[in-house]
C-alpha cells in the first residue's frame, strides 16, 4: 500500500459514460490484476475504489463508468491535473489458479481489471477465452482489446445491437471451447448467474461501498463460508466456493 | 530531542494525546504494516461485545457534507477473540496504551464483556460504549439517559478494576446531566463524542443509502459540535476527557485540548488518510512552537 501523487495524462470517452483515465506516478505498490486504487476526488471526503484495468510502466489505467457524484467529479478532470491515490489495495486474481482453458466474463464496467488480467495471464503462458455483456452497443469496450491478444470473444447485448441478444451467459455459450477456470467481475446480479451456470471453479471480483478501503473500518463486509470478509482487504477477488450467495 | 508530548489518562501515561478512535483503526494489526504503531499513544479498539456479530447488511457507508455515515453495527469477533487473539497480536507490535471498546444490550452483558476484558493484562483502559447509534436495544439506549448510563457504569465499575471511560453519544438534549450521572456512577473519564445520527436518501431509487436506513454521522463536520461537548463537560466534570469528532489534524488536536480534553481522538481521517494519525503526531511539535505552547499539559481545558 502506498499513498502518493499521480498526474492525470488522458481522461477521454471509452463508451457511452464511461471514461478512460490514465494516471502517471509512482506504481511501485500498484500490484496486480483484481486489485485497486483509492482515489480522492476533489471536494469529496471519501476517497472513491477503481480497479486497476490496465498498466506500463509508472502509468496505470482506470476505466470508470459516471455514476454519481464522484465519478461525475473525476470526468471533469483534465489531463495535467493531480490525484492522491492509495495504490496496492486488496487481493487480486489469483493468476496460478488458471488451468489448461480460462474463461474471462465481464458485465459492463466490470469488463475493465479483466484485461490487466488477461496480458498477465498470456505472459504466464495460460491460455483463454473472453465473453462480455453489455447493455448495449453504445456500452461496449475492449473487445478489439481481447481480440489483440489473440482471444475469442464473444460479446453479448440486452437488445442485441452487439453480438448475441441476451446476458453473459448468452455469451459463454456462444464460445466454442472448454474450460477448467473462470474469473468474474461484474455486477452482483450477473457474477450470482455465472458462478450458477458455470459448473467448474473460479473467482469473482466483489463491489461493495466501501469506507476505508484499507481494512480497518468494516465497512465493506460480505458473509462468506469463512464468516464476514471485508471485500476491500479479505478481497475484492474471492473464490466462487468461498461467496455465499444466498446470504449476498 | 524531541518535544515531551506525553499526557496522562486516568493514570495511564501516553507518550502523546493521539489515539485513532473505536471503529476507524480495526483491531489495530490491520495498520501494523503501514507506520510504527509506537507512534501513536493509543489504540482504541474496534468496538467488542461479549459474543460475536455479524454486523449489518450492506451498504453500511455513504458519503455526505463534511463526512460520512456509516452503519457497521459492531461487526467483531467478540470479547474472548478479542482477549485471546487480537490484544495479545497487537501487544507484540505496540507498547503504547491498548483501550478495548466494549458495547453491550443490557448491563450484565456490558460487565460480563468487561470483565473478560479485565482478566486481560493487555488492556490498559475500557472504554465503554454507550452511544452505538447502529445497533437496536443497545448501545445508544444506555448513553441518552442519565439513569441508564449511570446504572451501566456502575455495573461495570464492579466487574473490572481497569480505569473505565464512557464514551458519549451527542444525541441528547443535556450531555451534562449524563456526563455528571457516569461521573457520579464512578467513571474514570469520558469520551465524547460518538456519531451523530443521520440518514441520506438515494432520491433515483427512493430509498434510503445505507441498508440499515440510519447510520451515524462523523468527520470535519461534527468537530464544532464535539469541541462544544467537550468543553461543556470538561467545565462541569472532574474526571478526564478524551475528545473524539471530526478531528484531522494537530492544530485539530490543540483546539480539542484547549476545550478540555486530556487526550484526543482521530477518526474517520484515519479512513481517508490511512497516515493521518503519524502526520497530526508528527505535525504537534511544530505547532506548539508556532502557538507557543511548552507542554501539552498546560493547555487543557485552557478556554
Amino acid at each position: 500500500m502506498k499513498q502518493g501523487w499521480f498526474t492525470i495524462c488522458e481522461n477521454a470517452r471509452l463508451a457511452r459514460d464511461t471514461f478512460r483515465m490514465v494516471l502517471e506516478g509512482d506504481c511501485s505498490a500498484v500490484g496486480g490484476s483484481g486489485q485497486f486504487v483509492q482515489v480522492s476526488v476533489p471536494g469529496l471526503y471519501l476517497r472513491r475504489p477503481f480497479s486497476v484495468s490496465d498498466r506500463d510502466g509508472d502509468r496505470l489505467v482506470l476505466v470508470y463508468k459516471c455514476v454519481g457524484q464522484g465519478t461525475a467529479a473525476l470526468v471533469a478532470m483534465q489531463p495535467g491535473e493531480k490525484l492522491d491515490l492509495v495504490t496496492g489495495l486488496g487481493q487480486g486474481f489469483h493468476v496460478s489458479a488458471a488451468g489448461k482453458r480460462s474463461l474471462l466474463v465481464g458485465g459492463s464496467v466490470g469488463t475493465a481489471p479483466l484485461l490487466l488480467l488477461a496480458r498477465e495471464l498470456q505472459a504466464a503462458g495460460k491460455a483463454f477465452d473472453v465473453a462480455l455483456g453489455f447493455g448495449d452497443i453504445g456500452l461496449a469496450f475492449y473487445v478489439n482489446e481481447f481480440k489483440a491478444l489473440g482471444a475469442q470473444v464473444k460479446v453479448a447485448t440486452q437488445d442485441g445491437s452487439l453480438g448475441r441478444e441476451g446476458l453473459v451467459t448468452d455469451a459463454i455459450r456462444a464460445l466454442d471451447g472448454t474450460y477448467d477456470y473462470y474469473y468474474c467481475c461484474g455486477s452482483k446480479p450477473m457474477m450470482r448467474a455465472v458462478c450458477a451456470a458455470l459448473p467448474f471453479d473460479g473467482e469473482c471480483s466483489m463491489e461493495e461501498r466501501m469506507g476505508c478501503g484499507t481494512g480497518i473500518c468494516y465497512g465493506c463486509s460480505i458473509p462468506t463460508r469463512s464468516g464476514m470478509r471485508r471485500v476491500c482487504a479479505d478481497g475484492p477477488v474471492f473464490r466462487k466456493e468461498e461467496l455465499l450467495w444466498e446470504k449476498i | 530531542m524531541g518535544k515531551d508530548l506525553s499526557v496522562r489518562l486516568c493514570g495511564v501515561k501516553l507518550r502523546n494525546p493521539v489515539i485513532p478512535a473505536s471503529g476507524t483503526f480495526g483491531f489495530g494489526l490491520e495498520a501494523a504494516d503501514w507506520f510504527d504503531l509506537d507512534l501513536l499513544g493509543g489504540i482504541s479498539l474496534k468496538g467488542t461485545t461479549l459474543e460475536a456479530r455479524p454486523g449489518n447488511p450492506t451498504p453500511r457507508i455513504a458519503e455526505c457534507a463534511g463526512g460520512m455515515l456509516n452503519s457497521v453495527g459492531l461487526q467483531n469477533p467478540g470479547v474472548d477473540a478479542l482477549v485471546r487473539e487480537k490484544v495479545p497480536a497487537l501487544r507484540k507490535r505496540f507498547s503504547g496504551a491498548i483501550v478495548a471498546n466494549i458495547s453491550g444490550f443490557s448491563e450484565e452483558e456490558y460487565a460480563a464483556a468487561c470483565a473478560a476484558a479485565d482478566r486481560c493484562a493487555d488492556i490498559d483502559l475500557i472504554e465503554l460504549n454507550v452511544s452505538c447509534p447502529n445497533v437496536r436495544h443497545g448501545g445508544m439506549a444506555f448513553g441518552t439517559d442519565p439513569k441508564c448510563a449511570a446504572a451501566v457504569t456502575r455495573a461495570v465499575k464492579e466487574a473490572t478494576r481497569k480505569p473505565v471511560l464512557v464514551k458519549l453519544s451527542p444525541n441528547v438534549t443535556d450531555i451534562v446531566a449524563i456526563a455528571q450521572a457516569c461521573e457520579d456512577a464512578g467513571a474514570d473519564g469520558l469520551v465524547l463524542i460518538n456519531t451523530l445520527l443521520g440518514m441520506r436518501i438515494d432520491i433515483k431509487t427512493r430509498r434510503p443509502v445505507l441498508a440499515n436506513t440510519t447510520g451515524g454521522y462523523s468527520g470535519p463536520g461534527v468537530f464544532p459540535v464535539a469541541v462544544r461537548m467537550v468543553w461543556q463537560v470538561a467545565r462541569a466534570c472532574r474526571i478526564p476527557v478524551v475528545g473524539c469528532g471530526g478531528v484531522r489534524s494537530a492544530e485539530d488536536v490543540i483546539e480539542m485540548m484547549m476545550a478540555g480534553a486530556t487526550a484526543v481522538e482521530v477518526g474517520s481521517e484515519n479512513l481517508r488518510d490511512p497516515q493521518a494519525c503519524p502526520r497530526i503526531v508528527a505535525q504537534l511539535p511544530e505547532v506548539m512552537d508556532r502557538l507557543g505552547i511548552e507542554n501539552l499539559k498546560d493547555i487543557i481545558g485552557i478556554v
